[in-house]
């Protein structure tokens, strides 16, 4: 047996060294996904970025750099500056509306067993149904003339809406669409927030003297559950932001502009007109409000919203 | 299979003797932390050797580097005579069990049994679903496995637990199982890391004897690693005390405990731990221990610091003796039925001195006491400053001289 | 929160609020189903009837099969998400073993990329993406449905936090018997990983059974129609004409995910909410 063996292990000729742990089989493991994250994720990305500062046009031979030309047209134009406070409109209807149903949804189901599994499944049915087939019953549910929501409202002996065409009152239309859809997924982020507050909370509470559902809300559920709001808002904002399905099948962005959204505006200037320039710089715009509401996810509410 | 096993340990009798694994200078650090330094070692075919060592210690990292889980900085294994480095862990013919047994919770206890040979005699192609519907060669070898399983299953008794899947095994059933997997590809060296700590105390009582069995029965070399002084005394031919990366001593468990090299070793390995007690070396050779003489030859100069060490048993009461002494008040006593465990407050000693009082004797000293101990001579063990054991023999004249 | 801790008039309350508010919600459903079953006359009359007069449910059922292929946008529907989901899982888990489990220069680069990744909408990349297969002369393939989908960054983040908790101990054991790391990743770490593996397949599936958003861009073709683009392209072609049928068309188009989903309830809203807490 050779006594000569202060040599490193690497040294040994012929021997492969496995001193950088898993570098292979990683490259085997992981190329495929990082390949792809470069094809569909990174690269795509930085195009969007690239071409909101071109004149691009899909088909077209050429391409210049403009620079900020599109970002200037943008903002002075009125169908983009319309897009965008509906968008903002949208999200700030929404998410209270949608969050504050699915927390006192989620609070009512859980504080008692009646018909709890019943209500759940209920809730959450929208969730997992088509949205655009949904947005269809909707449609016909809303028809000016023989709608089921219409004549309810005669019945009761008020005038007809015109909730589509009606430019005054489409876009709360399709923010209620839009609650009605996103409810039951806020409600469920609730109840398992609910679930993992610690029971013995609650007893000791009760030790303390919140005998009151009301006492035990403040003292207990509140606090406990106020780093989930935060964070079922954010998220809820996220999804708000991408309103799309609605709004191309239900209104084209119509009447007269008062339902156009900006993910509506993109895709009608990038892949009806062409315009990929222009609408990259919509999608710039778009993604700015998005990477900040998930940057304040990220960063922020994740270090505070503990899920056991 | 037995190919690599020719070499030097190759026994005398027709059964090929295989299994001895040898450590050169083996190194390893993670950053800038020396988890290994320099160890080297040679097991012995059929050897029951156990890694001793607190937490942290690097011994589960020797032994991972065994296995060839982890790759040594420096230093080679050899198994049989042969340089292993450069071979997967399943090429080394090991087997492994581990702390948490690592069965695979969706395969039964049969199947978690045969996996190590399905790996190795079955292709990749024969191992996929149905093959052995298809190809004869398979079906057999399939039953052949099956075979093995079951017969290791007979060894350990839990044939009746085949079908199961781990998750409905008790700690005790699951840890039979691991060593039925280690079994069954019939190693060249079983590794042990830890494989009864997470069993209750009767249990590991239980599994050491099992074990010791088992190594009996196998005649298989076994590296075995705990902290857990207790499994390393029972069940080891030989024990390495190991050390913030170094082997402090290697030796049988007897030797280990009556004759440490080190004071770490002394202050690991014994339960209630070794007293420790600060002396100096006299002008006249003799060791002053707080106030008692010593009459020991040392090769230490006059004026050197030593600690003396001396296990619990050693220390007897005395009321008047012409032995070297220490004296101080009972501050506590254990008592433990077979043994009572007094603890004295000795002036000028870092901690209690404890001292083993058999009960038999009719006088038990109680909480308050004065109690004079006699330190023999002939049985402290004497370390120097840095804790390295120094040879020390009862000067015989000196002694003479003192009961004259 | 267990038990019945309500006394009994916030015991009716509650009824009351959720009852309410549960039959706003179910509307549409009984709405849509009750009309696939009724005479286009019936559904334009004045009344309000809410059980139907005459039947229609075997004519509107077979206009909505025979005058678009519904039948083949379903096919189109199950081909592209079973698809998606089985090449996000042949691509996405190994990555996922990978950062979770083995050592290897760039793993922390990898994994912040993955994070990185994790923030960007689909959207986002929609126009480059649509260039992309426009040159290549993909637009209007099955390709063109799949291939943006079979890397999920929010797949790979959901199986490494689970491999995290998979025991070091149980791979060492996989490598001392033997097995290569590949072998590992589909014979030990896929089954292990079965629960998180169908919450993802859940939240796959019924994200790309109803997705709109691409298939509208990128397929022309009416054979390649997913659900949603069928039921879209069935109410432009009868507008106003057929309600009976269109509804009919809806709800064969949600019945495959709801019928799932009342099947197994808890398993989708387990699947939903732990890809939703964590997406």
């Amino acid at each position: 047996m050779s006594r000569d063996a202060s040599q490193p292990v690497t040294g040994v000729a012929g021997v492969p060294s496995r001193r950088h742990g898993h570098r292979a089989v990683a490259a085997v493991l992981a190329g495929p996904a990082l390949v792809l994250i470069v094809l569909f994720l990174i690269g795509p990305l930085a195009c969007v970025a690239l071409l909101s500062l071109t004149d691009y046009q899909l088909g077209a031979a050429t391409l210049n750099y403009v620079g900020g030309k599109n970002y200037a047209e943008m903002f002075s134009d009125r169908v983009f500056q319309k897009s965008l406070t509906n968008t903002l409109l949208y999200v700030a209807i929404t998410v209270p509306g949608s969050v504050l149903l699915g927390l006192g949804a989620a609070l009512l189901i859980e504080a008692d067993r009646g018909l709890r599994t019943f209500y759940r499944a209920i809730y959450f049915l929208p969730v997992m149904a088509t949205l655009i087939a949904m947005s269809i019953v909707w449609e016909f549910m809303l028809h000016p003339q023989f709608g089921i929501v219409n004549q309810l409202v005669k019945a009761l002996g008020l005038s007809r809406i015109d909730w589509l065409q009606n430019q005054s009152v489409v876009l709360f239309t399709l923010c209620g669409i839009g609650i009605w859809q996103s409810l039951g997924f806020n409600m469920v982020l609730f109840m398992a927030g609910l679930t993992s507050i610690p029971k013995d909370l609650y007893e000791a509470a009760a030790v303390d003297g919140a005998n009151s559902a009301i006492d035990r809300f403040r003292l207990v559920t509140w606090p406990m559950l106020g780093p989930v709001t935060l964070f079922v808002v954010v998220i809820t904002a996220i999804r708000s932001f991408q309103v799309f399905d609605t709004v191309q099948v239900l209104t084209k962005g119509g009447p007269n502009k008062a339902s156009e959204v900006l993910l509506y505006t993109m895709y009608s200037e990038g892949f009806e007109f062409f315009r990929s320039g222009y609408a990259s710089a919509v999608t710039v715009v778009f993604l700015v409000f998005v990477l900040a509401l998930s940057a304040l996810k990220v960063f922020v509410l994740d270090k505070r919203v503990h899920y056991a | 299979m037995s190919g690599a096993a020719t070499g030097p340990l190759t026994g005398s009798g027709a059964r090929l003797r295989r299994g001895a694994v040898s450590l050169q200078s083996i190194s390893k650090s993670f950053g800038a932390q020396n988890v290994l330094k320099q160890i080297s070692l040679d097991i012995a075919s059929g050897e029951f050797l156990t890694i001793l060592g607190p937490s942290g210690c690097g011994k589960s990292t020797l032994l991972r580097i065994i296995a060839g889980l982890e790759t040594q900085d420096w230093g080679t294994v050899s198994i049989d005579g042969q340089v292993v480095d450069h071979l997967r862990p399943a090429a080394r013919i090991i087997a492994m069990v581990f702390q948490s047994y690592a069965l695979y919770p969706h395969l039964s206890v049969l199947d978690n049994i045969s996996m190590p040979l399905r790996l190795s005699r079955l292709n990749m192609l024969q191992r996929l679903p149905g093959a052995r519907y298809l190809h004869p060669g398979t079906r057999r070898a399939e039953g052949e496995i099956k075979e093995a399983a079951r017969a290791v299953a007979g060894i350990l008794r839990i044939e009746e637990l085949l079908a199961r899947k781990p998750r409905q095994l008790s700690g005790g059933q699951k840890q039979r199982v691991a060593l039925g997997r280690a079994m069954v590809r019939e190693p060249r060296v079983f590794l042990m890391d830890e494989p009864l700590s997470n069993l209750d105390a009767e249990l590991r009582v239980h599994m050491r004897a099992e074990i010791a069995q088992l190594h009996r029965r196998l005649a298989t070399t076994f590296i075995y690693v705990t902290h857990d002084q207790a499994e390393a005394m029972t069940m080891s031919d030989r024990i390495v005390v190991m050390m913030e990366g170094t082997a402090l001593q290697v030796a049988p468990p007897k030797e280990i405990y009556e004759n440490p090299n080190d004071l770490s070793v002394a202050r690991f390995v014994g339960s209630p731990a070794i007293n420790v007690l600060p002396g100096t070396i006299e002008s006249d050779g003799s060791i002053d221990v707080l106030g008692a003489r010593l009459r020991l030859r040392t090769t230490l100069p006059a004026g050197a610091r030593v600690d003396i060490a001396a296990r619990p048993h050693v220390l007897s009461a005395t009321a008047h003796t012409d032995a070297p002494t220490v004296t101080g008040r009972v501050v506590h006593v254990e008592n433990l039925g077979a043994d009572i465990f007094v603890h004295v407050g000795v002036e000028g000693a870092p901690a209690p001195v404890v001292m083993r009082h058999d009960p038999a004797l009719a006088l038990t000293p109680s909480l308050g006491d004065q109690l004079t101990m006699v330190l023999p001579p002939a049985r402290v063990l004497v370390f120097d400053d840095r804790g390295r054991r120094v040879s020390a023999s009862s000067d015989a004249s000196v002694e003479q001289h003192a009961h004259v | 929160m267990t038990g019945n801790r309500l006394g009994p008039f916030a015991r009716i309350l509650r009824h009351v609020v959720l009852m309410t508010l549960a039959v706003v919600i179910v509307a549409p459903f009984v709405w849509m189903v009750l009309c696939s079953f009724k005479t286009q006359s019936e559904i334009l009359s004045a009344e309000i009837r809410i059980i139907p007069h005459t039947w229609a449910a075997v004519e509107n059922y077979t206009a909505a099969l025979t005058r678009v292929p519904m039948l083949r946008f379903l096919l189109n529907g199950v081909i592209v998400t079973l698809v998606i989901f089985l090449l996000q899982v042949l691509v996405n888990l190994p990555a996922a073993y990978a950062l979770a489990k083995l050592r290897f220069r760039g793993r922390s680069a990898f994994l912040g990329l993955v994070l990185l990744c994790l923030l960007i909408p689909v959207h986002a990349t929609a126009i480059p993406t649509y260039i992309m297969f426009y040159k290549a002369g993909l637009l209007n393939t099955y390709a063109s449905l799949i291939l943006p989908f079979t890397i999920s960054v929010f797949g790979i983040f959901l199986m490494r936090q689970f491999f995290m908790t998979v025991p070091d101990d149980l791979i060492d054991a996989a490598r001392v018997d033997g097995m290569s790391e590949i072998g590992i990743v589909w014979r030990v770490m896929l089954p292990t990983a079965v629960p998180a593996l169908v919450a993802f397949g859940i939240f796959s599936v019924v994200a790309h059974w109803n997705d709109y958003f691409w298939p509208l861009i990128v397929v022309a073709d009416q054979a390649l129609y997913t659900p949603p683009l069928g039921v879209a392209f069935f109410r432009l072609n009868d507008q106003g004409t057929s309600y009976g049928p269109l509804m009919a068309a809806a709800t064969i188009s949600i019945a495959p995910l709801v019928i799932a989903f009342l099947l197994a309830q808890r398993r989708f809203i387990e699947g939903i909410t732990l890809t939703g807490m964590k997406a």
